[in-house]
């Protein structure tokens, strides 16, 4: 029968990432208010010992997928075994983060399973036994709430926007038989960043510089590491090359939805606005007292970057120390 | 190279969105609509394959007649083809139909590799492409800011968090794009007089051998209650004061004090 709530989690190389406990938690909470169990899945190689980090966040049970194949993401290798987990299990949600693995998996599973699909959603509401779903589209412009009409419904959620939450309860790991399946894919490379950069759409904390930074984003850098978060850029200063394009917020580039979002030198535009706008809270410092970055902020400091970001800086590093 | 790209139009991301009277859709009047900025680069990347290797570039794109003007766009660019699925039937498909239409067009032309955006800019799904992928039994790299192409393989740079992996994959594939794999050209005068003359085939649904029943705005699975506007914010609160140092310490103070997360 089709009932119960089915988590995915999502580990890279041993280690869970971190919207897998944000939706492990949302999971629990659900299915308290459906009276249904959680069963979360994850996938990899040589992950069996990790499994238990998912146990105080509230599942009923714990599936392994363990096989050398998984040992990186591809999306048919991980459809192939999750879909046939979740025809086991026959849930009637399944909650995944929207990583850009989760939301690549998510969407061919969708199709696998013919099941509707909530893509990156920052609310689920259950109200008499029905889920509602709330996602913003136009890039945040616009949020809408959204009802899944088929037996299994498929819930992506945004990554740092849910609560994560601890409960003790008993819990099994389980091994299940699996079959891989046709493989048509293979990862034959891998670059990772080095040194302890904080990934922009995980970090608590983002500070993003635009055209006001003449692309010196020295200061941004400086305040970014004073406060343990992570640099952004507008899609100005992208465009004149002075940071990646993996650094871009808005509605083109990432969505952002740190604890507190700092923009530097950046005007406001519309685009921007739509990658940053689910912030908890939001710093302005601008030199134009009219630009529309202030219409978004919570805290304002009319100036000159150059000066101001500094000083934050200097007294962000006096409170730590 | 047989290449087909899917394309979209959708509204300018500098647009201001309004919703509708109905309370579940957007007021389409007073919106600039451009071809999304992702499947932009898509053509732009079946251009600059179909240079290199020969073949035909073939747009899809499903919508009703304004949506004739982006196959244009990218004909002006330098595709050879269009096939335009105007239906009323199919209007207001959700990610999966639309999904389920455009691989079932994909059925009917020969091709070696697809190109889509990863994502299109209105309802930001991330979920066609994956389905039509699926639907026709190919393999999909998905994020790709490099592409190479040899001996009857694909080879993928793709973003993640924190980096890059490289997927390789045969044909046929389907890969979708993001912002770094190319700069999409602009079309030329004389691209744009060309395009006037290139085929555009005009599909329904029926013609593809889609079910009406199982596609349009009455049969989606993903149902829209209600569109809102995000929760305004209250009034932003100035910081006032001498110097940068005196207003960068009041902002500090504030952070640390009262919102606490410093």
């Amino acid at each position: 029968m089709t009932q119960g709530v089915f988590v995915i989690t999502e580990q890279r190389d041993g280690a869970f990432r971190k919207v897998s406990f944000e939706a492990v938690s949302e999971g629990r909470r659900l299915a308290d208010g459906l009276g249904a169990t959680v069963t979360a899945v994850v996938a990899g190689s040589g992950i069996e010992s990790i499994a238990g980090e998912l146990e105080k966040y509230g599942p009923d049970k714990i599936l392994v997928a363990d096989d050398p194949v998984l040992a990186d993401y591809t999306t048919d290798a991980y459809t192939n075994v999750i879909a046939g987990c979740v025809q086991t299990v026959d849930p009637a949600l399944i909650i995944i983060g929207a990583s850009v693995q989760g939301k690549d998996l998510a969407a061919r599973l969708a199709a696998r399973l013919d099941a509707g699909l909530a893509m990156d959603c920052t609310a689920i509401k259950l109200d008499n036994g029905k889920l509602t779903f709330t996602r913003p589209m136009f890039g945040g412009k616009i949020f809408a709430d959204v009802e899944i009409e088929s037996v299994l419904q498929i819930v992506a959620i945004r990554p740092n926007v849910m609560d994560i939450t601890e409960t003790s309860r008993d819990c099994v790991v389980e091994k299940p038989a699996f079959q891989v399946g046709e493989v048509k894919t293979s990862v034959v490379e891998k670059s990772m960043d080095t040194g302890d950069k904080v990934e922009l759409t995980e970090a608590d904390i983002v500070v993003s510089g635009g055209r006001g930074t003449g692309g010196k984003f020295d200061p941004i850098e400086q305040l970014a590491t004073a406060l343990g978060g992570a640099v952004g850029a507008s899609r100005s200063a992208v465009d004149e090359g002075w940071r990646p394009h993996s650094d871009q917020v808005g509605q083109t580039g990432k969505v952002v939805s740190p604890g507190m979002y700092v923009a530097c030198g950046i005007s406001g535009a519309i685009q921007h606005l739509a990658g940053m706008s689910t912030s908890k809270y939001i710093v302005a410092i601008n030199k134009d007292p009219e630009a529309p970055i202030f219409s978004k902020a919570d805290l304002g400091i009319v100036g000159d970057l150059f000066e101001v970001v500094p000083a934050i800086a200097e007294e962000v590093k006096k409170i730590k120390s | 190279m047989e290449i087909v790209v899917l394309v979209k139009q959708v509204p300018d991301t500098e647009s201001l969105i309004e919703i509708a009277a109905d309370g579940v859709s957007i007021k389409k009047q007073d919106i600039k609509w451009v071809m999304n900025p992702y499947d932009e680069i898509a053509v732009e990347e079946a251009l600059r394959i179909r240079e290199a290797q020969g073949g035909n570039v073939t747009v899809v794109s499903m919508g009703g007649q304004k949506a004739i003007e982006t196959i244009r766009t990218a004909l002006a660019m330098g595709a050879d083809k269009g096939v335009h699925i105007n239906d009323p039937a199919a209007e207001g498909s959700d990610a999966l139909a639309t999904a389920k239409i455009l691989a079932a067009a994909c059925k009917e032309i020969p091709f070696e590799l697809i190109i889509a955006g990863h994502r299109a800019v209105d309802e930001d799904n991330y979920q066609v492409a994956s389905g039509v992928a699926e639907f026709l039994g190919i393999p999909q790299i998905s994020m790709v800011i490099k592409a190479e192409l040899h001996d009857g393989k694909i080879k993928c740079q793709r973003t993640i968090e924190g980096g890059t992996v490289t997927v390789e994959a045969g044909l046929p594939a389907l890969f979708t794009t993001q912002r770094g794999l190319n700069e999409p050209r602009y079309a030329s005068l004389p691209g744009i007089m060309k395009a006037k003359k290139k085929p555009v085939d005009v599909k329904t649904i029926a013609d593809l051998g889609i079910d009406p029943a199982a596609v349009g705005a009455a049969n989606r699975k993903v149902k829209i209650k209600a569109l809102n506007f995000p929760p305004e914010r209250q009034t932003v609160r100035m910081i006032g004061g001498e110097t940068a140092r005196d207003r960068a310490a009041e902002l500090v103070r504030i952070l640390h004090e009262e919102v606490k997360i410093i």
